[in-house]
């Protein structure tokens, strides 16, 4: 099971968050609007990565399996949905016309 | 699995992610940067479930199965059209899975007692709840549920500000004495009323602006149960989504030359129709037939197509592609100009005409545009309005004045096919429809194109 969050876990977690909301900037910050859209739902399927989380709590020994269950669905519809539907409108885009 | 291990697996998911999200902002790059994305999500998946903590895999099994049978549908059935709605449902539900997860660390014995891991929880909790609601009613909006023009009501602003200081009253209740369940579920309630309220006053012209920003929330939501459970992988995926929203935001807002607090807050769209814009005198209307239109564009060296909103809504890409299609083998020269507040969602209109297989080289951003419209013979505006209004540039009046539009005013002729004279979403007048050189085509974007397809074909 997870450990409790300590204060030294508490600033190692705060500097990760830090950097990667820079990378964030930094990786995206030069998207075309041509790939916006896929771009927002492939970020927002990314967002889904609280499916991991949600499996934890899920499968814990405490009375709140059931909550994570539904919490697993929803995280699952996000992931699956988002990653498939960006896949279906990429494969869309064409540089000459067919 | 070794924690370390574990922790191992999760770096190289965390830079399948990242890398992932890089190749997906360019465009012979994005499909694989999914694929990439995705494959990182998997490697996540497998090693939560060999976590040594799990007890119990029915109920994950059937919540797998359930949520990735139910996303398949989603993602496969639903037409094109229906992008920005099935983009806010997502979003919606990734906010949800955040806020659930949150409450069930709240309520698991032993755990939600040191004040650092309450915080996360409690804002946790705010956000994920606030971006699961408001996105349904984003979805709600879009697909015409909910009344897609502002609701407002008296003391509107004041309301929520209250709501907003009761949310935080609420957390700061659940940090400051933990194991209260009632002051949590009240929290909880609070959190989900707010997000109605939020995005109710919002008008469907703004929705680029609210899913984007819904979107970053998603990723900030998953963040904090990140910090939570002291995962640092989730804290690295919400952080990038939360980062990639902003910055979508942001140039959303940019594009249309309005603050974030003015979207939000304005109520834009609210305002009435102003009585004639005050020049004085009746102003006149010319109208073009099918027949005219056609031979006006069969003529023509260059036509510059804007398409907008009312383009999706008649579902006219096919209709509109072939038109340019006949155009282009007669030797006319065409483009489309993208305004990036052009439908309800970034990027709405390079879907739908993807989808209708015109390619991206024709697809033209504002600025590269701009420049080409004084020497186009015709620009056809086809369900565009608000993003062609020549008073963002001249009247100062103008609620949208300094707003970035389409300069489809200065080609030769400008068609503009709409359904009628009802004003655009901001409420505003257009000038454009009464300029010398403007000619109306009335009617369903849908009947008028299919009619200009056989008009060309006859002249």
């Amino acid at each position: 099971m997870i450990l409790a969050l300590t204060l030294g876990e508490l600033s190692a977690s705060l500097f990760v968050f830090l950097l990667a909301v820079f990378l964030g900037f930094e990786v995206i910050s030069k998207v075309p609007s041509t790939l916006h859209t896929p771009l927002m739902s492939g970020a927002n399927a990314i967002s889904g990565i609280i499916v991991v989380g949600a499996i934890v709590v899920a499968g814990g020994r405490g009375g709140t399996g059931f909550v994570g269950i539904v919490a697993v669905a929803l995280a699952t519809v996000n992931v699956v949905g988002g990653f498939l539907v960006t896949d279906r409108m990429l494969s869309m885009f064409r540089k000459k016309r067919p | 699995m070794s924690p370390f291990a574990r922790d191992l697996v999760y770096l190289a998911a965390a830079a399948c992610l990242i890398l992932g999200l890089r190749r997906l902002s360019s465009v012979k790059t994005a499909r694989q940067g999914n694929a990439l994305a995705a494959g990182g999500m998997l490697l996540a998946l497998v090693v939560a479930l060999l976590d040594a903590g799990i007890v119990g895999y029915g109920g994950i099994a059937a919540g797998l199965m359930a949520g990735s049978l139910v996303g398949t549908l989603l993602a496969r059935r639903l037409p094109m059209t229906a992008m920005p709605e099935l983009v806010a449902l997502l979003n919606g539900f990734g906010g949800g899975a955040s806020a659930l997860v949150a409450t069930a660390e709240f309520f698991t014995p032993g755990r939600g007692e040191a004040t650092g891991e309450l915080v996360a929880i409690s804002l946790g909790l705010l956000i994920g709840t606030v971006t699961f609601t408001g996105s349904l009613v984003a979805f709600g909006k879009l697909r015409g549920l909910v009344a897609s023009r502002p609701v407002t009501y008296p003391l509107q602003r004041t309301l929520n500000l209250l709501l907003f200081c009761g949310v935080l009253a609420a957390c700061a209740a659940v940090i400051a004495e933990p194991g209260r369940q009632a002051v949590y579920a009240a929290a909880l309630a609070a959190a989900a009323l707010l997000g109605v309220t939020l995005v109710l006053p919002i008008g469907g012209g703004d929705m680029p602006v609210v899913i984007s920003l819904l979107n970053s929330y998603s990723g900030i939501a998953a963040s904090m149960a990140g910090f939570v459970l002291g995962d640092r992988l989730l804290i690295v995926g919400g952080a990038l989504v939360g980062a990639s929203g902003i910055l979508l935001t942001q140039l959303m807002c940019k594009a249309m030359n309005r603050s974030l607090a003015n979207v939000c807050f304005g109520a834009f769209g609210k305002i009435e129709a102003r009585e004639g814009g005050g020049e004085g005198g009746p102003r006149t209307v010319r109208e073009f037939s099918v027949e005219d239109a056609a031979i006006a564009m069969a003529g023509a060296q260059l036509v510059v197509i804007v398409p907008g909103y009312g383009l999706a809504v008649a579902r006219a890409q096919h209709d509109l592609r072939e038109v340019a299609g006949l155009l282009q083998q007669r030797g006319v020269e065409v483009k489309y100009a993208i305004h990036p507040v052009a439908g309800r969602m970034p990027g709405h209109m390079n879907v739908l005409l993807a989808e209708a297989d015109v390619p991206y080289g024709e697809l033209h951003e504002l600025e590269q545009i701009n420049p080409d419209f004084p020497r186009a013979d015709v620009a056809l505006v086809v369900g565009a309005n608000d993003v062609v209004n020549p008073a963002a540039r001249s009247d100062r009046a103008s609620p949208i004045f300094g707003m970035p539009v389409l300069d489809a005013d200065k080609a030769r002729v400008c068609i503009v096919m709409k359904r009628s004279m009802a004003a655009g979403f901001a409420g505003i007048d257009n000038p454009l429809f009464y300029l010398p050189n403007t000619r109306m085509l009335f009617g369903d974007a849908k009947a008028s194109l299919s009619a200009l397809v056989a008009a060309v074909k006859a002249s």
